[in-house]
């Protein structure tokens, strides 16, 4: 759906399935994953249909969501690689925290802190799907001491990544005009100008 | 083992204190393993007991039987033949739930109430409440739960908890020919560990001792070893256990610290949004796309 048709196409229809296939997993992931981990959040295993149902079904999503975020990652992996502009991006990124974001250096689709994100979080990713493996008792047995280091890592990743999230999901939300773009795939001429410069100038020949 | 009329000390995944008022007396089962014959009565009186009835093997060559724990084998002996002092000696221990005071499988459960700790000292099992996830065997520093191919449900020795609760001993000491397996108070026990050791000292074994390992914080399954130095002969039975350190961070320091660390995420952006307000497309910029579109 094109709302303006001088809007700009940011996203394919199957990039945004691919991304909300990730998004939803993560989420049910989240919620049953927390609820083994501190117990006052086990009562989120009631939303799964009960606590046994939440422990058969977390690492079948974990399945699913490393096999899509693989989409992803193969999908953009090479519009993530960091360039000098990023870091510079980087060095003022608190400039741009502090919602002052005149000075910052021209940036292409994705800006420093977007490509930090991306490699962050295919590292917990990867990280996330090893030790899920080595703690799923349902089908493997691996030796005491690797499920135990399994068990860790599982933890400290998924913490890690729930919090990648949440600035994620806060950084459309702050950045106005964002989330359409993963609802209906296009931005508007201004939001490109004003956030991905170099991307914008690159599709309008501007 | 649920409703029975035994004081709860501590419960899995639960953030507040279990009855405390009330202290009962802490009892131990000891286990002299130089007057045990190895007849593997404890054995067939748990499963009586219990109704247990593990899945018929095959013989491979060596004397343990089942080969291992299981969901319906609480209790196997385990045979090792080692050498000490020029001589072959066959060294006979029952292998079960230590029943520590610092219980891994309890911190390590997910579960609230899957696995209770009794002010007796018994750690049990519940397993209505159990989920199947096994975090019990990777927090066990003695490699005792099993989970049951057939429920998916965690297993281990209850110490006859439900016998226990009615002032009875647990049935392998009940079944036990030679007396090898006593049971009564922990410091009952202790005493009669004494008695033992020395007179095993007495026969030639200088290092027979209590295997009580401080490590778990003591544990209400005890045993008499003539050779309490190597506690590794007798089927690996570890020398220092404790819970490991890996499942103390993951169970216990990383779980508040990252809970609050997500709430920090959380908060921190809320009020980032509050007093920053959002990032919108300037006034500057939609004139300048305004002013194009008008050329």
């Amino acid at each position: 759906m094109i709302r303006d048709p001088k809007d700009l196409k940011r996203y394919e229809p199957r990039e945004r399935a691919n991304h909300w296939v990730v998004g939803i997993s993560f989420i049910l992931l989240a919620l049953s994953g927390l609820a083994f981990f501190h117990p006052a959040f086990f009562p989120l295993t009631q939303l799964f249909g009960g606590p046994v149902w939440a422990r058969i079904i977390h690492p079948y999503l974990g399945v699913l969501m490393a096999l899509s975020f693989l989409g992803l990652y193969v999908r953009f992996k090479h519009l993530n690689r960091m360039t000098p502009a990023d870091r510079e991006w980087l060095a003022k990124a608190k400039n741009m925290v502090d919602g002052n974001d005149h000075d910052m250096p021209e940036q292409g689709k994705y800006n420093g802190g977007q490509k930090v994100m991306f490699w962050a979080l295919a590292v917990c990713m990867l990280l996330m799907t090893v030790s899920g493996l080595l703690i799923w008792r349902a089908w493997f047995g691996f030796d005491i001491t690797l499920v135990r280091l399994g068990a860790v890592v599982h933890a400290a990743a998924g913490a890690t990544m729930i919090g990648l999230i949440m600035v994620h999901i806060y950084a459309a939300i702050w950045v106005k005009g964002t989330i359409r773009a993963m609802w209906y795939g296009t931005v508007t001429r201004g939001w490109a100008k004003q956030h991905h410069r170099g991307w914008y100038r690159q599709v309008t020949g501007k | 083992m649920a409703l029975q009329s035994l004081d709860i000390k501590q419960r899995s995944a639960t953030t507040t204190p279990s009855t405390q008022a009330r202290q009962t007396v802490e009892i131990a089962k000891l286990i002299d393993v130089s007057t045990c014959i190895g007849c593997k009565a404890c054995q067939s009186a748990c499963m009586e007991w219990n109704d247990l009835r593990p899945e018929i093997g095959h013989t491979v060559g060596v004397h343990d039987n089942p080969t291992d724990l299981g969901a319906e084998a609480w209790t196997v002996m385990r045979f090792s033949e080692v050498e000490q002092n020029n001589t072959l000696e066959w060294l006979i221990r029952k292998d079960g739930c230590m029943h520590c005071a610092d219980p891994g499988c309890l911190k390590a459960c997910p579960s609230p109430g899957a696995i209770i700790q009794y002010s007796n000292g018994i750690v049990d099992f519940h397993q209505e409440n159990c989920i199947g996830c096994g975090y019990c065997v990777t927090g066990c520093p003695f490699n005792v739960p099993r989970i049951s191919q057939k429920d998916s449900k965690a297993y281990k020795c209850s110490l006859c908890s439900d016998r226990v609760a009615v002032n009875q001993a647990p049935a392998c000491a009940k079944a036990c020919p030679t007396g090898a397996i006593q049971f009564g108070s922990k410091e009952e026990m202790k005493d009669f560990a004494e008695t033992r050791i020395a007179d095993l000292k007495e026969r030639g074994f200088d290092k027979a001792g209590l295997y009580d390992p401080a490590g778990v914080g003591g544990t209400h399954v005890m045993y008499v070893l003539h050779h309490a130095d190597q506690p590794g002969l007798y089927h690996g039975l570890p020398a220092n256990p404790s819970i490991s350190p890996l499942v103390s961070l993951w169970k216990g320091f990383a779980k508040p610290l990252a809970t609050l660390a997500l709430a920090g995420v959380a908060l921190g952006s809320l009020f980032h949004y509050v007093t920053k307000g959002p990032n919108e497309v300037s006034k500057e910029i939609e004139d300048e796309i305004e002013k194009e579109d008008a050329q």
